[in-house]
This record gives C-alpha cells, sequence and structure tokens, in this order.
C-alpha cells in the first residue's frame, strides 16, 4: 500500500502535470511547486476521495489570513501528509 | 430563457436536497442577435451557454443546499460533451447532482436533454462563498421566486 505521501505526491503530479521525481516531501506546494488554488482545488478533489476525508480547506485558509496559522503548517507536502493522516484516523476513531 | 440578461433557466421543476438532485427546464428563445452569428442560416445554440444552462441548474442546488447562505461560483469546467444539435424553440431539461461536497468547493455532474435526447453533459466544479454582499443575495432570493424555486424544499435538506 502506498504511503501517504506517495499518493499525494502522485495526485499532484498527474492533477498538474509536474514531474513526480521534482515533488518531496518539503516542498511547499504554493511556493516551490507553484500550484495555485484552482489547481489545489483538483487536488483537494482527489485527496478527499482517496482518503475518504474533507480537507477543511476553508478553516485552513481562514486561519492563514487571520494569521494564526502559516501557509507551511499546511502546504508543505509533509506536514499535509501529517494533517491527512490525522483526518483518517479521526474517521477511523 | 432571457439570454440578454444571461438567465439560462425558466424553471425549477424539482429540487431533492435530501438526494442532492435538481432538475430545471428552459426554452431556448426562437430569435436571438445570437443566432445572427451561431451561424448565419443555420442556429445553434452555442456550446458554451448549454454549459452555463448546466452550470445555472447546479448553482440552485448548492444555493439551496447553502439555505441561501452562500453562493456558488464557477471554476473548472471539465470533460463537456456536446451530443446534439440544439436549436432555437427547442425546450432543455436540465438536470444536476452532487459528486463530492469538498469544504469551500463542490462538484457536480449535469446534464441537458432535448426531445429525449442527451444533448450535452460535464462535471463542473464551483468554489462555494459568502455572498459578496446584500444586494446579490437580493438578487437571488428575488430571482428564486420568478424561477419557481421551491422554498419549501428546504426544509427537507
Amino acid at each position: 500500500m502506498p504511503s501517504t505521501f506517495d499518493t499525494v505526491a502522485n495526485i499532484i503530479a498527474e492533477t498538474c502535470d509536474i514531474p513526480r521525481e521534482t515533488i518531496k516531501p518539503e516542498s511547499h506546494s504554493i511556493d516551490d511547486l507553484g500550484i495555485d488554488s484552482l489547481d489545489f482545488l483538483d487536488i483537494a478533489f482527489a485527496i478527499d476521495k482517496a482518503f475518504g476525508i474533507k480537507l477543511p480547506l476553508e478553516k485552513w485558509t481562514q486561519e492563514v489570513n487571520d494569521g494564526k496559522a502559516t501557509t507551511e503548517q499546511y502546504f508543505v507536502l509533509k506536514n499535509l501528509t501529517a494533517r491527512i493522516d490525522e483526518l483518517v484516523a479521526a474517521k477511523g476513531a | 430563457m432571457r439570454l440578454e440578461y444571461f438567465q439560462l433557466i425558466d424553471r425549477i421543476v424539482e429540487v431533492k436536497l435530501a438526494d442532492r438532485k435538481i432538475r430545471s427546464e428552459a426554452t431556448v428563445p426562437t430569435a436571438s442577435t445570437i443566432f445572427e452569428g451561431h451561424f448565419p442560416g443555420y442556429p445553434l445554440m452555442p456550446g458554451v451557454l448549454l454549459i452555463e444552462s448546466m452550470a445555472q441548474t447546479s448553482g440552485w442546488l448548492i444555493v439551496g443546499m447553502t439555505g441561501f447562505k452562500r453562493m456558488p461560483f464557477l471554476a473548472a469546467v471539465k470533460d463537456a460533451k456536446f451530443r446534439n444539435f440544439v436549436s432555437p424553440g427547442q425546450r432543455l431539461s436540465l438536470s444536476a447532482q452532487l459528486a463530492h461536497e469538498g469544504s469551500g468547493y463542490m462538484v457536480m455532474q449535469a446534464s441537458a436533454t432535448a426531445d429525449g435526447k442527451l444533448v450535452c453533459n460535464a462535471s463542473l466544479t464551483f468554489r462555494i462563498m459568502d455572498f459578496p454582499n446584500a444586494d446579490m443575495h437580493k438578487h437571488m432570493l428575488d430571482l428564486a421566486k420568478k424561477i419557481d424555486f421551491p422554498m419549501e424544499a428546504l426544509a427537507d435538506g
């Protein structure tokens, strides 16, 4: 079974036509990979479906806009995958 | 349809909020300046307007799902297929079904038929946002009355 990171990286590579090998756990999806908000909707849709969760994009965006969180906390891939794992675990709890 | 006002839906036929489904209908006008260019001597309803018809149908379902508290904005059109020509005067039956409800976005599967034939279908993604101002909110409520949006359906959602 692929890791959460591999699944997410494959989704990003396919959705945004980004070479898979350039997508690293340390990559910032916006700053490093250049993913814009519309492409991120596609990625969120694919992630939601793949993991059976609902990424709380509105909450995250609000927190970033309010200065309560940084984009790194949610959009650096190793952090994003950690959030996904938390959401999957919460779903199964 | 009132093409000059970009009102592509005449009437909401049915809203099933529990099933996340909607049906609407619209009659393509017999005359419009659009047909003078699309195409001279062979008037056809433009595909982009068929997409807009499906988007507006989908949008009314989303507005209903939010209890008229939020507004959908079309963000992406995927796999749009135009399977049959639509001519002036034809009546369209439109339908849309929620495919996925995300955080701040929804994906809908929409289609239109005319004379029992599928004429187009597409996957439509919408951003869902708060109404940008009170005027727009009022406009949507007023328009909902004009097109017979069943406000009683909101209680079932």
